[in-house]
């Protein structure tokens, strides 16, 4: 009945919109060193892979996805290991100050980083925990724990309780029934709460920037964020680190879109 | 407990220590690294002392960091330019997030992919997407001037150079960057409005102007407000478009104020003043969301009881 002249335009503005710097970074990074000098830019690369070949041998990217995956991996990890019980608890159990609890950590990951990095960075100072990988993750889990809960308690609250009864009229404890009885059944929220924590750390770059001065331990975003040349900037090498940054991104978004959606909206759609 | 379950005393005890102990954890990071942080901020904004160098003294000089403060034209600017940067930021992000909503809503083929597609500008590092629009606005290299003068070479303009240029830019590349996590919102929020309302108001020769202006947009308040919220908090954060795109320049045209405390912190190492910084970075954050819950949050509550 109406027209769909409006909905193809809109469809092809937010497809364009979306894709089109990363495609600008991708036809770059395809380009060679002449290409890349030109002015005005060339509008198609020969398709060189010299950039990748530079960015990954001569600027060590492979350190820094390493660094990256070992970071955002064990985050993800502990965040879930920390976060799921406690969802458990506060969304299932009776524990007195339940909303308190839940409204707290909402508070807590609207935080500023500034409010709490020179106190961190201090903290850290004083365990030794800078430019190690364990002292990046425990500020990243702390900060994704208020995420990870959120989603876990909406999936656990969703269970029906009968489940939860006949699991304690069976003689199980808390802890059984949440291993063996509801942990199975929230294995799509536990999932979510994994991506969207991944994602978090993945991309995280304030606190990197303070706690991981050393190159050897510096993840992807410090990584791009210091891209130096010796001279220039090397805009070809860093479009291919960029890419190469963001591809298990784009792969996650593709494979996944619909769990990050009902994650980044399980807070909100309750309110 | 109502009557079925036979739990007794000791199984239910038992049952609240393990919720205890299963929060236990998370509780303990929560404040070791949220929570006395920003304790141990509070107390450092009240003393003069350096990061790293102990033997410059520590010393309690109380309000004296907030005094300064006040009269710091730099921080003054720093302030207004990061509540510049909020307004502006958010009303667009949450605009153009109901028109990505009004799109995804819509039933059509491929509608996964183009849901895909607009969720990488939020899914990609904030570093990545800086060093983008850095190189697309690029004096020489980028495709702004590219687009804008093609070869006419002598027009070619230095974007990132110009004050007004770069804010509005580092305001641009933030819009580009989450206006699809307020679409998202935004459409958690349609996606609860029942089609009926929309028949009937077809019945009624409501034109689709109409219906948007007189339902979809009344009934999505809540998630508009929502959006507006969580936009608000995250945009006052803004730090790694300006480390990576401006280093706060040219001048202090784009220093917000994260940058401007990271730099006092971290680069001039003055813990108390960068202290006093966090602290009233954190309290106009805190009274942005008292006053959120107090207008918004009440009258979304109102509305709800009804």
């Amino acid at each position: 009945m109406t027209s769909r002249l409006p909905l193809r335009l809109g469809i092809a503005g937010l497809v364009l919109g979306s894709l089109f710097p990363f495609v600008w970074f991708l036809i770059t990074s395809l380009k060679s060193q002449h290409e890349i000098e030109a002015v005005p830019p060339t509008w198609w690369p020969s398709g060189s892979l010299e950039f990748y070949r530079t960015a990954l041998f001569d600027h060590h990217l492979l350190d820094y996805v390493l660094n990256s995956v070992i970071v955002a991996g064990g985050t993800t990890l502990l965040s879930l290991v920390v976060g799921t019980p406690a969802a458990y608890a506060l969304a299932c159990l009776r524990l007195p100050g339940q909303r308190w609890l839940m409204g707290g950590l909402l508070c807590i990951s609207m935080f500023p980083q500034i409010a709490i990095a020179g106190p961190i960075w201090e903290i850290l100072n004083r365990i030794g925990g800078l430019n190690t990988h364990w002292g990046v993750m425990l500020p990243y889990v702390t900060l994704t724990l208020p995420m990870a809960i959120w989603i876990l308690a909406s999936f656990f609250a969703e269970l029906p309780t009968e489940l939860e009864e006949a699991a304690q009229v069976d003689g199980c404890s808390a802890w059984s029934a949440l291993w063996r009885i509801m942990l199975p059944l929230a294995t799509p929220g536990i999932f979510t709460a994994s991506i969207l924590v991944f994602i978090y750390a993945w991309n995280e770059f304030f606190f990197a920037l303070l706690i991981l001065t050393r190159p050897e331990q510096q993840t992807l975003p410090v990584g791009i964020a210091l891209f130096q040349g010796e001279f220039t900037m090397p805009w070809g090498e860093l479009a291919a680190a960029a890419v190469l940054a963001t591809l298990p991104l784009v792969l996650l978004v593709i494979l996944f879109q619909r769990w990050i959606v009902s994650g980044l909206s399980a807070g909100a759609v309750k309110g | 407990m109502n009557g079925t379950a036979p739990a007794s005393a000791t199984a239910l005890r038992r049952d609240r220590l393990a919720a205890w102990v299963m929060v236990v954890p998370a509780l303990l990071l929560t404040l070791a690294f949220a929570l006395y942080p920003v304790a141990q901020s509070l107390m450092s904004s009240l003393r003069r002392r350096f990061l790293g160098v102990p033997a410059l003294g520590d010393t309690f000089v109380g309000l004296e960091n907030f005094r300064l403060l006040a009269q710091d034209p730099v921080a003054h600017d720093a302030f207004a330019r990061t509540l510049g940067f909020v307004l502006l930021s958010t009303v667009l992000e949450v605009a153009l997030g109901v028109a990505i909503a009004l799109v995804l809503h819509e039933q059509f083929r491929g509608r996964g992919w183009v849901r895909a597609a607009a969720l990488i500008p939020w899914a990609i590092p904030t570093v990545v997407a800086s060093q983008m629009w850095r190189y697309i606005f690029n004096d020489q290299y980028g495709f702004a001037n590219l687009l804008l003068y093609r070869d006419q070479v002598a027009r070619y303009e230095p974007w990132l150079a110009s004050p007004a240029w770069a804010f509005a830019i580092i305001i641009f590349a933030d819009v580009w960057k989450t206006a699809s996590f307020a679409g998202l919102l935004v459409l958690a929020g349609l996606q609860v409005i029942p089609d009926e309302l929309y028949d009937a108001a077809k019945i009624d020769g409501a034109s689709a102007w109409q219906r948007f202006w007189h339902i979809t947009l009344p009934l999505l308040k809540p998630a508009l407000l929502l959006a507006l919220l969580f936009r608000t908090m995250d945009a006052f954060r803004v730090f790694d478009l300006v480390f990576v795109m401006t280093q706060g320049g040219p001048g202090d045209a784009t220093q917000v104020l994260q940058f401007y405390g990271y730099k006092t912190l971290f680069t001039e190492g003055r813990m108390g003043y960068g202290a006093a910084i966090s602290v009233s970075v954190f309290a106009a954050i805190f009274a942005l969301s008292l006053i959120y819950i107090r207008t918004v949050g009440s009258r979304l509550l109102g509305r709800e009881d009804r």
